[in-house]
């Protein structure tokens, strides 16, 4: 019984505190809450009309809510390498930061969930994917593999720190047995939701583009440099707009990780450009349409060629130290890097799979307003709730939120 | 509508109802020509009733409906009144405990029908419950019958298929037979088969091919080949499926529970043929153009944001005749039947012909074969 009564004043308390805050605080919120209603009036015309609303066709598929599903689990996977060094490999200069980046996990895996609820034609039935009441076609869809890995993940990266913060707010210390064996599973997890992801593609034989072995290697080293960089950003803003206390030092280190991710990253894009147009053949269609345009359509050119110079200028300026460990051109760097592989690893990698199609036929996509509004509103939902984690969390770390605290001033 | 449609363009359904207007010619509105309204059975007098009183509207979709419509202030407080009615009839219905024998037995059809199971999974008895049901919702909402059927996979049969490229000439009567029989929207000008126009001397050349000519055919220096679904025997599409929609009859037909699919796609990236098709929006079909001869598993109403493709026509194919492909071809290019059966002519054809297949590199196995004479 005492721990629902720490249970629930805990959550008295935090949504105290979610809902107290500076005037920028409220401006931010009020702004998150209304792009999440235009995007809930867009997804409301999606339901009504359906998905013709969207810019997808027969043709071209799947569109910018997969792209952004595809970049987001690339995102949710990135905590791991906080979350190893600190958990596991004892460094604690990691351990302000990694709170922060599971809370960024779990924000990260709501929007995926979300984008796939969006994409779906019958959101009513989707039952049918719950195992024992519908039919979950384990093990030979890799979207049911999906399915488990990603709420599994989800599972993890909201237990482990709630189970730390929640000793925290009692002023005691989290047991390590107890959260390591969590760490260390969510470790081989997080390799395995970015994997299974890029299985998903990967194994289709009738999109040449995706089936190909680097594919999902290179998911992974674009996540490790992507969900990282944002890592960054974020801690960034955490550090001048509270009083929690984020070193140079961990920044650095994280800065060290998205480098040499994003090194390996680009070797990666060279050996793929390399196979695609040193011997070109049939399949490397798409990638021509990707990079340079096919019988005149060219709609990704200007994506592609603003997404490779960025990425590119990012990995030569944090390769140098001098330039990585001045923080002003680490930010810009993590922003540019960030951006660059959104384009890359969304639409980049999603619509050149459909075109040209399976006979050739090239129709061009792009994402209507409705969309575009609906993915717009999804990652503000994400801003949201990562925005309400992060408050507790840091609340809880910065001992403002104590349960004896309150106790004492009660009686 | 536009004339630009394909299968418009083939003498098909618009045709036949500018044929139908066209013959009465006396102008009258309501009822027919010689106004024999004593001697009306109580169908038609249902029809004549919604003619009056709803008559072009039920064509048009609901904003359309709405908002488009040129009345005059007596007709638009009739309609308000008429719907103020409605309206109050939905709560009264709702609340009151003395409910309308039909309203009961409509709302207890959906609730059964979004809750029923895979129809993979069903027994045969299941099975006829939901297409008595389905047969009863639509008899409930439009008040006129069709006939939908659950017929199993024979023993012994595998349907496979064959096309003659050289026969081939593009007229695409398949097509439009195809969207007439299987009920496909017409809005979106659904087709099953694409008819690819090639150049002579260049081979099959997909990627310079043009699925979606208007011209005359056959054109000059030009051959035709169609492509649909291939019922591959190794069907990556049925792998990929999250909830079991789609799987291999016995048969060989690869089919979709179109009220088990949840729309994911994922289907439609898995197969190498282009042979699925999406419902974007919600499908639409004039009443008088519905194809009532149904299989559950075939040219049944699909709805909005589910899959559907090429079945062989299982409500033909299973009772012993040819697709509505096959029936139509002018020239002969399509071959239809059991390739378990020593004496059919598609044995005959894979014994004597040259046969391949399209991408047979994949591993799926199609069971629909290409020829020349």
């Amino acid at each position: 019984m005492g721990r629902f009564k720490v249970l629930k004043s805990l959550v008295i308390d935090s949504l105290d505190t979610i809902t107290k805050g500076s005037k920028k605080y409220h401006i931010w919120m009020g702004f998150l809450t209304l792009v999440m209603l235009i995007g809930m009036y867009c997804y409301s015309i999606q339901l009504d009309e359906g998905l013709s609303v969207t810019g997808m066709s027969d043709r071209v598929s799947w569109g910018l809510y997969i792209s952004n599903f595809t970049f987001l689990v690339g995102v949710a996977a990135a905590a791991v390498m906080l979350v190893m060094p600190t958990y596991v490999l004892k460094d604690i200069d990691f351990k302000q930061a990694v709170l922060i980046g599971e809370g960024l996990a779990v924000a990260a895996l709501i929007m995926c969930l979300a984008f796939v609820v969006a994409d779906m034609g019958g959101p009513s039935v989707l039952w049918h994917m719950i195992p024992g009441i519908g039919v979950f076609n384990f093990p030979n869809s890799m979207l049911t593999w999906d399915v488990i890995v990603l709420n599994g993940y989800l599972f993890i990266n909201i237990s482990i720190p709630f189970y730390i913060l929640f000793r925290h707010y009692q002023g005691k210390e989290a047991q390590k047995k107890v959260y390591v064996p969590g760490a260390v599973l969510s470790v081989f997890w997080a390799v395995g939701i970015h994997l299974v992801t890029a299985f998903l593609y990967q194994g289709l034989q009738a999109r040449p583009f995706w089936n190909n072995a680097l594919l999902g290697p290179r998911f992974l080293a674009s996540a490790f440099a992507a969900g990282p960089a944002l890592i960054i950003l974020v801690l960034a803003v955490i550090r001048s707009f509270t009083a929690f206390r984020i070193e140079d030092k961990t920044i650095k280190k994280i800065a060290m990780i998205v480098t040499v991710a994003a090194q390996i990253n680009l070797i990666m894009l060279a050996s793929e450009l390399f196979k695609e147009f040193y011997a070109p053949t049939h399949h490397s269609e798409s990638a021509y349409y990707l990079f340079f345009g096919l019988h005149g359509k060219n709609a990704l050119l200007p994506w592609i060629w603003t997404a490779i110079p960025l990425n590119i200028l990012a990995t030569v300026i944090l390769t140098f130290g001098k330039f990585r460990n001045n923080l002003k051109v680490l930010y810009f760097c993590c922003f540019i890097l960030f951006a660059a592989i959104w384009i890359e690893k969304g639409f980049g990698l999603i619509v050149p799979g459909f075109i040209p199609g399976p006979y050739g036929k090239i129709v061009e996509y792009l994402p209507t307003k409705i969309e575009i509004g609906v993915t717009i509103g999804i990652w503000a939902l994400g801003a949201f709730v990562f925005t309400i984690l992060a408050k507790t969390a840091i609340g809880i770390e910065l001992g403002e939120l104590r349960y004896k605290n309150k106790n004492s001033s009660d009686s | 509508m536009s004339d630009n449609k394909k299968w418009y363009s083939l003498d098909l359904g618009q045709n036949k109802q500018k044929e139908a207007t066209a013959s009465c010619g006396c102008g009258k509105t309501e009822g027919s020509c010689n106004s024999q309204k004593t001697e009306l059975s109580a169908d038609e007098f249902y029809e004549a009733a919604i003619n009056a009183s709803i008559g072009e509207e039920r064509h048009r979709d609901g904003f359309e409906q709405v908002f488009d419509v040129k009345m005059d202030r007596r007709t638009a407080f009739r309609k308000l009144t008429a719907s103020l009615l409605i309206g109050a009839g939905a709560v009264s219905t709702s609340c009151s405990a003395v409910i309308d024998n039909k309203t009961k037995e409509k709302a207890q059809i959906d609730w059964e029908e979004q809750f029923k199971g895979n129809y993979k999974l069903m027994t045969d008895e299941e099975k006829q419950g939901t297409i008595n049901r389905l047969m009863r919702s639509y008899e409930l909402r439009t008040g006129k019958n069709i006939s939908m059927t659950a017929e199993n996979a024979e023993e012994d049969v595998l349907f496979g298929y064959a096309f003659n490229i050289s026969k081939c000439q593009g007229y695409m009567n398949c097509v439009s037979a195809c969207v007439e029989e299987n009920n496909q929207d017409r809005n979106s000008q659904m087709q099953y088969i694409r008819i690819h126009e090639m150049k002579d001397g260049q081979g099959f050349k997909f990627d310079n091919a043009d699925d979606n000519y208007y011209h005359e055919v056959p054109a000059e220096g030009h051959f035709y080949m169609g492509t649909q679904c291939f019922h591959c025997d190794n069907p990556p599409c049925v792998e990929v499926c999250p909830v079991q929609a789609t799987w291999k009859e016995e048969d060989g037909l690869v089919v979709i529970d179109y009220d088990w699919c949840v729309g994911c796609r994922y289907c439609m990236a898995a197969c190498p043929y282009d042979g699925r098709r999406f419902n974007w929006s919600k499908p639409e079909v004039p009443e008088n153009e519905i194809n009532k001869n149904q299989h559950y598993l075939g040219n049944r109403m699909r709805k909005k944001g589910v899959m559907e493709k090429c079945t062989f026509c299982v409500q033909r194919s299973r009772k012993g005749k040819n697709p509505a492909c096959v029936e139509a071809c002018p020239t002969g290019a399509r071959i239809f039947g059991n390739l378990l059966d020593p004496n059919s002519t598609i044995r005959w054809v894979l014994a004597n012909k040259k046969v391949f297949r399209l991408k047979e590199d994949l591993g799926t196995e199609p069971k629909f074969w290409y020829f020349m004479d």
